[in-house]
Order: structure tokens, then C-alpha cells, then sequence
């Protein structure tokens, strides 16, 4: 009966968000009187998998296969059936990145599971299995309650602050039987951007609009996020012009993002734009404009050219680091 | 090369979003429907694309929708396309959704579902895959490239922090992000022509929702900005650290 969740590494060691995705799935659990049981999938590290006990897993089911190195949908969907099985798991947890959209709705679907695709809260059993979501990309919250027996969850990460504890989780094999067809996908080419910090994972974010006026004027958005150590974002016009990659794109049609901190240069804030982006805990804001509607949508502005103010609060910022 | 295109009517971007009866509806009084813009961008761009190329023969569209969602099949019609399929249901579960579209697939024929990478309303991007699974087929998730050459496809996705390119083979299902295709406005020829194409309307299977929505809420609005002067970052900083804790 253990809450079953999919944890993701990079290297051997697991992601943050995947020590969070524990934690969630140890808060779950201690409201169903269970226990925590992780799936790692391929060359996972043999302590880095005891110390998820530290987050709250009990136990971590591991499958190695030379061809699991290449991302399937089909092959981790089988380890994930057969933890489910194995475990006799009514409740499962993945993340709302490009691994779990591709594995959840599968398993879901092979299971028979409701499934909720971005939670940000805990599931309400007082209420039956109900789990808050981001709908109209985040313009509004909806409660979706889970009627099915089994039951599918992605976290949106960056949800809750993760907190190391006491403990170690036990290692377990887990042996699947493969077919080629779970392969079939080949993975040809990787390109990662190295050193960077994926959009999707930042606390910190930097994001630049029209109002910079040009791609030449990006250095002061990129000195300021080096010296925060934040992600760069953009607005829809900045990466439909090209000045700046699509994957930047922040709002409706682009990523929508929920970090600690979101600094807006240069963007008026339309409703699209703020629908990717008013998940955010703190929104600072800097415009010329007055009456740029983002600064309604702001926990601090500043009213002034960006130009002038950007390298300002760089020069703070690394005073404030000195200190 | 069969071809089918999921579509989904979705609230037009502008929209501001308001709940009726207690907060368990979306008030839809005044609200513009529109194709999905990953579907209409992406999705329906790259299947009239590959069409036009000679890889596809047919061009099919699909949505599960009441009647009021065909206004928006005939805005893709107008797009191209040879017919259009509504499965005449309305569901908010994903897999209620997924599984109407699949059990229609099976019988098709289908060798490509495309898809667009998640819908502008409720943001699950989980129906794609699911199809993938109902269907036993291949699933790329999130394609910013799709090429096809017989029954070989290659495609690049986007990945956490990067990029990578896969190959693999027909049938296949792969959800479309930008990259894939270039938008395009309906001509006036297509307009017109849309009128005449088939629009076949489905009686949906019976298949039990999984979930519920029990109500919605707006996000709590901010209490208010705070400015700082241009001239006090140091301030802001301050506030950043002490008082937002985020720094």
C-alpha cells in the first residue's frame, strides 16, 4: 500500500526536485498511515539512494538496464507498473517536468488511475483525494478530487521548500522484464547548455522584454542574473523577434514558472505574460511605464529606465554578496 | 501516411477567467473560443506541412467537444485538412478525454497523432501520452522538429535544461511546442472551403471519468506594490533578503 515515487538523477545524484517530490510523497503517506517506496531507474548512485531516506523514503526500488541510459516512456512505465504491483501502490507521485509528463499519464492511463498534472498542494483526503492545480495557466486554482481507486500525481516543482531530515531507505533490485519495443525510441544527440540553470528549476529568475529595445542591450539582464545565480527568462515579443531563445519564453504559450524570485525588466506585464508567471513568490518589477500593468501584479517596483537601473542593482546585489 | 490531429477549443488567451454557481464553473458568458495555440501554431501547421510534402495522404482532425466547440474544427478545416471528427462528449478528466480519442484512433488507421504540447485551459499536457499508451505506440513528448522519411522519424525535444534528438519509427504519437511549424492565417479560399469539408460527429464510447473538478479559486491578489526609488537599490536588496527572504 506505500505511496510509490519516481525519482530523477542526473549522474548518479538526484535532483532537488526529486528530494522534494520524497518529501511530498512522505507527507502523503503519513496521512495514509503507509510508508515511502522511490523507483530510481539506471546508474543511480548506492548512497545517494540510502540518503533519500533523509526526505522520507523507506525504501528505493532500483532497476538497471544498459538501454534504460536513453529516456523511453515505455520502458520506465513498465519498472513504474511493476513497483506499483510489487508494492501493491495506490498512490503515485512523478514530477511536472518532461520526464513525468511523458511517464504519468502513461502509467495512468495502464492503471486506470485519475490522474492530477501539476499539484501544488497535498491531496485533501477529508474531502475523498482532492488535489489543487494551476488551470488557465495560471490565472486560477482548480480542486480536482481523484474518484479512481488508484491514483496518479505530478508535483510542480519548486511547490515546497525541501528540508533534509534523519534517516536511510533500504535498496532494492527491481527486475523487469524488457522487451525491444520499450527501446524503440533512440536517442541520437544530447545538447544540454552547460553551467546554466534550467528555467524550470530556478529560484531566481531574470526576465527581459521589449522595453530593453534589443537583443545588444542583454548584457545588463545577464550580469544581474550571473551575479544572483538566477535563471534568464523573456516575454513573448522578445523571443518571437529572436533576440532571445523560445525555450526563455515565459507566459500562456510559452513555460510557465513559479520561482522564489521573479524580476521583470522591461515588461509591461500583459495578461498572457503574468498567467506563466504569477505563481511566483515575490515579483519585482522595473519599468518606465508608470502605468505598465505588471506593476499591479508586483510585491516591489522600481520606476525608471532599466538601463540605468539594472547595473544599479547589479552593483547592490554584489555589495550585498560581499558582505 | 495517416495523419490525426488532436484540437482542443480553449478560452481565447485575453480571457479573464471567472467562476459562476459557487466557484465550481467556468463562466464562459462573454468568452471567445479559440483553437489551442499549440494545436492550431504547431500540430496542425506540421501534418498540412507534411501533406503538402507528400509524406501524408490524410489530414484528420479530432476534438471531444458538445456542439458549440465546431465554430472552432471549422476555423482548422480553413486551415486545410480533408475532415474533421467530433466526438460528441464533454469531459475536464484527462483520461476520459485520451481514451475517446484512442478508441476512435484504433479503428482508423492512424500512423501519426500529433498533438499540441498541453492545452492553454487546463494545463495537464497529459493527453498525448495517454493516447500513446491506450494505443500502444511510441511517444515523443515536447518536439520543437519533425521530419519524416518513409516510416523513420526524427524528431528533436526539449529536455530539462537542453535539447535532444531521437529517432524511431512509425506509428508514433509526439506533442508539438514552437520549432515544429510556422503559424499560419486561414485564406479566404480555405475559409470557404471549410464549409463544404466533412465534419463527422461521434457518438462517444462509454468511458468513466477518473476525476473531478470540485471548485475553482483566483489567485489571492497581491496587497499592493511597493516602490523603491531608482536610486535606493541597496534598499530593494535589503528588502529582498529581510523581508521577502528570497535572496
Amino acid at each position: 500500500m506505500s505511496v510509490l515515487v519516481l525519482v530523477e538523477h542526473a549522474g548518479g545524484v538526484f535532483k532537488k526536485k526529486s528530494l522534494e517530490a520524497v518529501q511530498y510523497a512522505a507527507n502523503i503517506a503519513k496521512g495514509m498511515n503507509t510508508t515511502v517506496t522511490a523507483v530510481a531507474v539506471g546508474n543511480a548512485d548506492n548512497a545517494a539512494m540510502q540518503e533519500l531516506g533523509q526526505y522520507g523514503a523507506n525504501k528505493v526500488l532500483h532497476t538497471t538496464d544498459a538501454r534504460l541510459n536513453d529516456f523511453n516512456s515505455r520502458a520506465y512505465t513498465k519498472v513504474m507498473v511493476a513497483a506499483a504491483h510489487k508494492e501493491g501502490a495506490k498512490v503515485i507521485v512523478g514530477l511536472h517536468d518532461t520526464v513525468g509528463k511523458a511517464v504519468s499519464p502513461r502509467l495512468a492511463a495502464r492503471l486506470k488511475a485519475g490522474l492530477v498534472a501539476g499539484a501544488v498542494s497535498y491531496p485533501d483526503l477529508s474531502k475523498g483525494f482532492v488535489v489543487k492545480k494551476n488551470v488557465f495557466s495560471g490565472k486560477a486554482f482548480a480542486f480536482v478530487n481523484i474518484t479512481s481507486d488508484a491514483k496518479v500525481i505530478t508535483l510542480m516543482p519548486n511547490t515546497y521548500p525541501v528540508v533534509k531530515g534523519e534517516g536511510s531507505a533500504t535498496v532494492d533490485n527491481l527486475d523487469v522484464s524488457f522487451e525491444d519495443k520499450d527501446f524503440s525510441v533512440k536517442t541520437v544527440e544530447v545538447s544540454k547548455a552547460s553551467g546554466s540553470v534550467p528555467l524550470s528549476e530556478a529560484e531566481l529568475v531574470v526576465s527581459g522584454g521589449r522595453g530593453l529595445k534589443g537583443p545588444e542591450n542583454w548584457y545588463v539582464i545577464e550580469a544581474l542574473a550571473t551575479e544572483l545565480g538566477a535563471a534568464l527568462a523573456c516575454s513573448r515579443p522578445v523571443a518571437d523577434s529572436h533576440w532571445r531563445p523560445h525555450n526563455e519564453h515565459v507566459g500562456q504559450t510559452g513555460g510557465t514558472i513559479r520561482p522564489n524570485l521573479y524580476i521583470a525588466v522591461g515588461i509591461s506585464g500583459a495578461i498572457q505574460h503574468l498567467a506563466g508567471v504569477n505563481g511566483s513568490k515575490t515579483i519585482v518589477v522595473i519599468n518606465k511605464d508608470p502605468e505598465a500593468p505588471f506593476f499591479k501584479a508586483a510585491d516591489y517596483g522600481v520606476l525608471g529606465d532599466a538601463m540605468e537601473i539594472v547595473p544599479k542593482l547589479t552593483e547592490a546585489v554584489k555589495k550585498f554578496k560581499g558582505n | 501516411m495517416k495523419i490525426l490531429v488532436c484540437i482542443c477549443p480553449v478560452p481565447d488567451t485575453t480571457t479573464k477567467v471567472a467562476f459562476s454557481d459557487n466557484n465550481t464553473n467556468f463562466n464562459t458568458q462573454g468568452v471567445t473560443f479559440i483553437i489551442n495555440p499549440w494545436d492550431e501554431w504547431y500540430a496542425i501547421v506540421r501534418a498540412l506541412e507534411l501533406k503538402e510534402a507528400g509524406a501524408a495522404t490524410d489530414v484528420h482532425f479530432i476534438t471531444v467537444g458538445k456542439a458549440d466547440a465546431e465554430p472552432v474544427i471549422r476555423k482548422a478545416l480553413a486551415l486545410g485538412g480533408d475532415e474533421a471528427i467530433r466526438i460528441d462528449t464533454d469531459s475536464n478528466d484527462t483520461y476520459a478525454v485520451a481514451a475517446q480519442i484512442a478508441e476512435y484512433a484504433k479503428a482508423g488507421g492512424y500512423d501519426l497523432v500529433l498533438c499540441g504540447k498541453e492545452s492553454i485551459d487546463y494545463n495537464n499536457g497529459s493527453v498525448p501520452a495517454m493516447i500513446a499508451e491506450l494505443l500502444d505506440m511510441n511517444y515523443i513528448g515536447f518536439a520543437t522538429k519533425i521530419d519524416v522519411a518513409g516510416t523513420a522519424v526524427t524528431t528533436k525535444r526539449e529536455i530539462e535544461g537542453g535539447e535532444e534528438t531521437d529517432s524511431c519509427s512509425l506509428p508514433l504519437v509526439i506533442s508539438c511546442q514552437k520549432g515544429v511549424a510556422e503559424a499560419r492565417i486561414p485564406n479566404m479560399r480555405g475559409i470557404m472551403a471549410a464549409r463544404t469539408k466533412p465534419l463527422k460527429v461521434v457518438a462517444p464510447a462509454a468511458i468513466d471519468a477518473l476525476s473531478t473538478i470540485v471548485s475553482y479559486e483566483l489567485p489571492p491578489a497581491k496587497s499592493g506594490v511597493k516602490m523603491i526609488s531608482a536610486d535606493n537599490m541597496d534598499e530593494l536588496v535589503q528588502l529582498l533578503h529581510t523581508e521577502a527572504k528570497v535572496i
